[in-house]
Parts: C-alpha cells; structure tokens; sequence
C-alpha cells in the first residue's frame, strides 16, 4: 500500500483552476518531487492531502486512510512543512518545539524529551533557549521542518522548503532533506527548482497550470529530451527555426529556441563527434554562428521541452532575486560536492 | 544530524489520545503560547498598560473640571468607569491581529494540521487577551484610585462590575476573533477592528450623558449595548442601583460570545480556503 495517494485532485477558486484533475502515489519511504513553477498548484494539493483544504473532485488517502472522511487521523500521520516557516516568534525554539508535541498530544515529559532531541538534531542546541525572532532564516527553517518531525509522522510534506533562503542555507537543507530521505521518511517535496528535484526525489511529477505534465525519475525526464544537448548561439536570431529544421536528423527530438536569446538547443543521444558535424552542416548552409558547445541536460531542459518555456521565466511573484542566488547556489553545490568527495 | 531512524515512524501507529481533557489542555497549551510571549513582547505590554494610563490621567485632568454631568458631583466618578469600558474593548481589538497574523504566516495552517482541538487556537488566544486585559485593568484601577477614584457601593457591587467589564470585553474579543480569522491581512484586522469599536465606544455614555448628543444621535447612543454595559459598571461602582442595565449587559455578553465564538470557530476550521 502506498504511504500516500492522491486520485483525482481538482480545485477551483473562482476563475482559477488551481488543480484539474492531478494523480500521484509515493511508494513508502521514498520521496516525490512536485516540481512547478510558482502558482502550479503545489501548495494546493499539500493543503489538500493534510487536511487543511477540501478539493471540489478527487480523493486522497495518508496511509490507506481518506483525508475526507477522517480528517483527525489522518492528522496524526502527518507533517506539514508550510511554504512559509510557521514558528512562533515569541517563544524559544525549544519552547516552538514542545509547544507542538503537546498539541500533537504527547505526554509532557515526552514532548520535552522529544524537543530537546530535535534541537539536537536540527543543529540548534545553541540557540534552543533564544526566542525564534533572533534566528536566521536558515535556522527558521529548521525549527519548522523539526517541528512537523514532532509526531513521528508517517508522511512528511515540504512545501518549497528552500524558497527564500539564502544560498549557503540552501545547501544545508539539501543536507537535511537527504538525510530524512535516505532514513526513509516518506516525503512529498514541492519546490520550483529542477536542481532540487533532481537532488533530492526518487520521483518527480511535473505539474504546471494544475496539471501533471511529466512524471518520472530525473534520469526518465531527461531521456524525454536526450541526454546530451547541443547549444547553437546564432549571429542572427531569426536564423532559430532554419537550424533547428536543418540538424533534425541528427536530434533525438525537437530542437527549442531558448526563449529570450538567441540560443538554440538541440537534444541529441550521443555526443561523440557532433560539434564537428554541426559546425560543418551551418557552414555549408551559410549560417553564422558564435558559438557551438554541448553539455548534458538538465531538468531545465524538460522543462522547456514540455511546455515551450523555461521553469523560472513564469514565476514572476519571486522576479529577478530568484536568478542570482539560483546561479551561486550551483556553484556552491559543485564545491561542497567537490569537498565531500575530498573527505572520502 | 546523526541516526535519523527514530525521526519518523513508518506504519501503523494508533491515533493521538483524544477526548473533553485533551481539548481543555489544547486550549490551555494555546491561551500559554501568548501568555509566555506577554511579557517578552514590551510594545504589547506598553500599548496596554501605558497608554490606558495616560488616558485615564488625561482625561481626568483636561475634562475633569470642564464637564458636568446631572447626578455626579465629581464627573471622575462618572467618567473612569467609562474610560475603564473604553479600554478593555480596546483591548479586545489584539484577537483580529493577532489571529491575522497566524493566519498569514502559516501558523494556522501548522496548527490545523496538528490532531488537535481546533477551536483551541481561538478559546486559547480569547483567554490569553481576557488575562492581559485584566492586568491592564488591574493597573488602571491602581491609577484611578491614585487620583481620587473610589467605590462608593460594596465590594460585592464592584466584584460584579469588574466580571461584567472583563465579560463584556471577552464577548467583544469573539468578535475581533471572527475578523481576524476572516481578513486577508494583519494591517487589515488592526484597521477594520478599530473602524468599529471607535464609534461605538465614542457614540455612548462612557464620557458624557446621551442627552447631551444631537437628537438623532441620542437614541444610537442610549440603545448602544455599550452604553448599557458602562451605565451597570458605573452604577456599581458608585454603589447605585444598576437596575436591568445589569441583566441586559449580561444578556449581551452571552450571545455575543455564543454567536461569535460559534461564528469564528466555523470560519477558522472550514476547509474551503
Ligand atoms: N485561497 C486561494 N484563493 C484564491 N486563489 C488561490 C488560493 N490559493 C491558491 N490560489 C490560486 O491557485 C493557483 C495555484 O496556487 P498554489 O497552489 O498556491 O500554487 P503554487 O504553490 O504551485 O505556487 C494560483 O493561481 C493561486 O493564485
Ligand atoms: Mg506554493
């Protein structure tokens, strides 16, 4: 059986239809990606499978149990991380934590005992008796993910727990999430970044304009595309579509002028000796290019391949701060990854 | 973070102990949460202590001598249980920002997703604000008496003022909970509370005689449930007969807490946001 199973999910608010009709189980102990942009529907169908929402069609069961008919236990299986850290700035963080366990019903003494281990946990030993207004976003959001830990819930669900954060705190609830995932924690992960997804879910549902547009591992949704992509920077954009048609026969599927540049890339399978061939091919047909390089595709690349548009491009409501700290944090990954790597 | 196993529980596990106890210590463990922050928060405690104050000095001083009003030889007699009502009712008003804020920040949302007695959220945070209310009172009184302020009845008669005053407000604090979980914003509930509890406590007897009030405005006043609570508070307190001013308060205080309490514990656990 699985540990969650939505059927069906739909729901409007007035002329928005946030979710048409979604579908999506996780296995028990893995973790599921819902990957969207902002205003997807993600935050929807989480409100829904705990509790908080009823949805106008659909059924969604937390370990076997309908959300619908038993809403109080299901509540008791469940751990909810909002998209916004919902811990009480006037109170310490140990304080946040026991405040918790004794609304999930935990004996006191055991709520204490629960929260003096998560503080351990969480990294915030240190500042566990500093009222939560003093802490840093990162640390804010530790607190919270320790605080829907409090129950033991059977289901754990993040929503969008990196949004916001600066990079370096980013990469340390990487560390958090993986962790949970690898002791297997059944999770449902929403998020806006194909990094992330990538990083920390077994399986990944694309959702977009409340639907499920794609669903697979990473490695699956980047064999939609190709593995491998060839990136042509043209002289003069408006040669776009006369590349894209003259290397069809050497793509896997179709080619995608990279909106906004004038940048075309083209899914292939195998990279051995293409940029020759492709440098050969627009030279005889006469088109001036910049550049010619490759690289391996990335969730980005589904992404555009699936809706004709890139992931961070409609997300307007978090605008340009997205695209810095976006960048940086890969960099920061590749060294942190590079320094584990050192250490073993 | 080291062995995680114990983080978590996969499987069957028995639903969270439920029952009338259980929901009493939810309301308890809610109404804590704001009683611990009371004192770590100084604008609160400044906003209702010090500014309560200035205003019973203020007005006791600036209209004290200018206003008479029949049946009072010292208008302060008449006019600090009004101010009393005043300010209590102000003090009703933190429950709509305080919901709003929970609500906007997620909070809520945390704490609907817990196996927990829902309606605590707002029974807890009523009688957190009915505590904080009582202090600030408690210190108001202390003033009050500090500049000639007396209880001309019994003690029994401004027992039963001082109940009625903290009820009154504790029904007017449901009210502010039915906002504050309806609004969209936190700067909406301080605004859309204040928008009404300023005319109503002004449109009243707390400071003068309705009588003196324009003719169409007099009836609003005299009618106002306010004006009946502060004309039993103050009666009481100056050891007069309050008269059915007193059951009629009472009567208002009751339906308005049953009817809102009823009103904000539906809107704040219906599941159609
Ligand atoms: N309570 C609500 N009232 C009205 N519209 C809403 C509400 N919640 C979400 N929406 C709309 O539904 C769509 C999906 O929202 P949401 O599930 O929050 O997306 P995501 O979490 O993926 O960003 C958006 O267009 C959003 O504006
Ligand atoms: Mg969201």
């Amino acid at each position: 059986m699985s540990a969650v199973v939505a059927e069906g999910l739909s729901k409007r608010f007035g002329a928005t239809e946030a979710l048409r009709g979604v579908d999506f189980e996780i296995e028990r102990g893995k973790v599921l990606g819902l990957l969207g942009p902002n205003g997807a529907g993600k935050t929807t169908a989480v409100r829904i499978l705990c509790t908080l929402l009823e949805p106008d069609a659909g059924r969604a069961f937390i370990d076997g149990i309908d959300v619908l008919a038993e809403p109080r236990r299901a509540r008791s299986r469940i751990g909810l991380t909002g998209q916004f850290a919902a811990v009480e700035e006037r109170l310490t963080g140990f304080e946040n934590l026991q405040h918790v366990g004794r609304l999930f019903h935990l004996q006191t003494s055991e709520a204490r005992r629960r929260a003096r281990e998560l503080l351990d946990r969480f990294d915030l030993v240190e500042v566990g008796n500093r009222v939560a207004k003093t802490y840093s976003g990162g640390m804010r959001r530790r607190l919270d993910i320790a605080m829907s830990l409090i129950g033991r819930p059977s289901v754990l669900f993040l929503d969008e727990p990196t949004t916001g954060l600066d990079p370096r705190s980013r990469l340390g609830m990487w560390d958090v999430i993986d962790e949970l995932g690898r002791s297997g924690t059944t999770t449902l992960l929403t998020t806006q970044y194909l990094d992330e997804a990538d990083r920390l879910a077994d399986e990944i549902v694309v959702i977009d304009h409340g639907a499920a547009i794609a669903r697979g591992t990473a490695d699956e949704l980047k064999r939609r595309v190709g593995g491998e992509l060839v990136e042509v920077v043209l002289a003069d954009p408006g040669d776009g579509q006369r590349v894209i048609d003259l290397l069809a026969p050497r793509a896997l599927g179709t080619g995608q002028v990279v909106t906004g540049t004038s940048m075309v890339a083209i899914p292939v399978e195998d990279l051995t000796g293409i940029v020759p061939a492709v440098v050969r091919d627009l030279d005889a047909a006469g088109i001036e290019v910049l550049d010619v390089g490759t690289r391996h595709s990335t969730l980005d690349d589904v992404f555009l391949a699936l809706t004709g548009r890139p992931a961070e491009e409609h997300a307007p409501d978090d605008g340009d701060s997205e695209v810095g700290p976006e960048a940086e944090v890969r960099a920061l990954a590749a060294t942190h990854q590079a320094q584990e790597e050192a250490l073993s | 973070m080291t062995a995680t196993q114990s983080l978590t529980q996969a499987g069957a596990r028995d639903e969270t102990p439920s029952g009338l106890m259980w929901s009493l210590r939810d309301c308890w463990t809610e109404a804590s949460r704001h009683l611990r922050a009371l004192p770590r928060n100084p604008e609160v405690l400044v906003f209702s202590t010090i500014q309560p104050v200035m205003f019973v000095l203020l007005f006791a001083f600036v209209f004290g001598g200018a206003i008479n009003v029949p049946g009072y030889d010292d208008y302060n007699q008449f006019l600090i249980p009004g101010i009393f009502a005043q300010t209590v009712l102000f003090g009703s008003t933190f429950a709509a920002v305080g919901l709003a804020e929970d609500m906007s920040k997620g909070i809520a949302d945390r704490l609907r997703s817990l196996p927990m007695f829902e309606p605590a959220v707002l029974i807890g945070r009523t009688f957190a604000d009915l505590i904080r209310n009582l202090i600030t009172f408690v210190v108001m009184l202390a003033v009050a008496f500090a500049i000639g302020f007396r209880f001309e009845g019994t003690l029994a008669e401004a027992l039963v003022a001082t109940l009625l005053l903290l009820s009154f407000a504790y029904a007017f604090t449901w009210i502010n909970a039915l906002l504050g979980v309806s609004v969209s914003s936190v700067e909406a509930a301080n605004s859309a509370s204040f928008t009404w509890i300023f005319p109503l406590t002004f449109v009243s007897s707390a400071f003068v005689d309705p009588r003196s009030m324009p003719s169409w405005l007099e009836p609003i006043a005299r009618n106002n449930p306010f004006t009946i609570a502060t004309n039993a508070v103050r009666a009481l307190y100056n050891g007069r007969a309050a008269g059915s001013d007193l059951w009629l308060a009472l009567a208002w205080a009751v339906a308005i807490t049953v009817v809102f309490a009823f009103l904000a514990s539906r809107k704040f656990t219906s599941s159609t946001r």
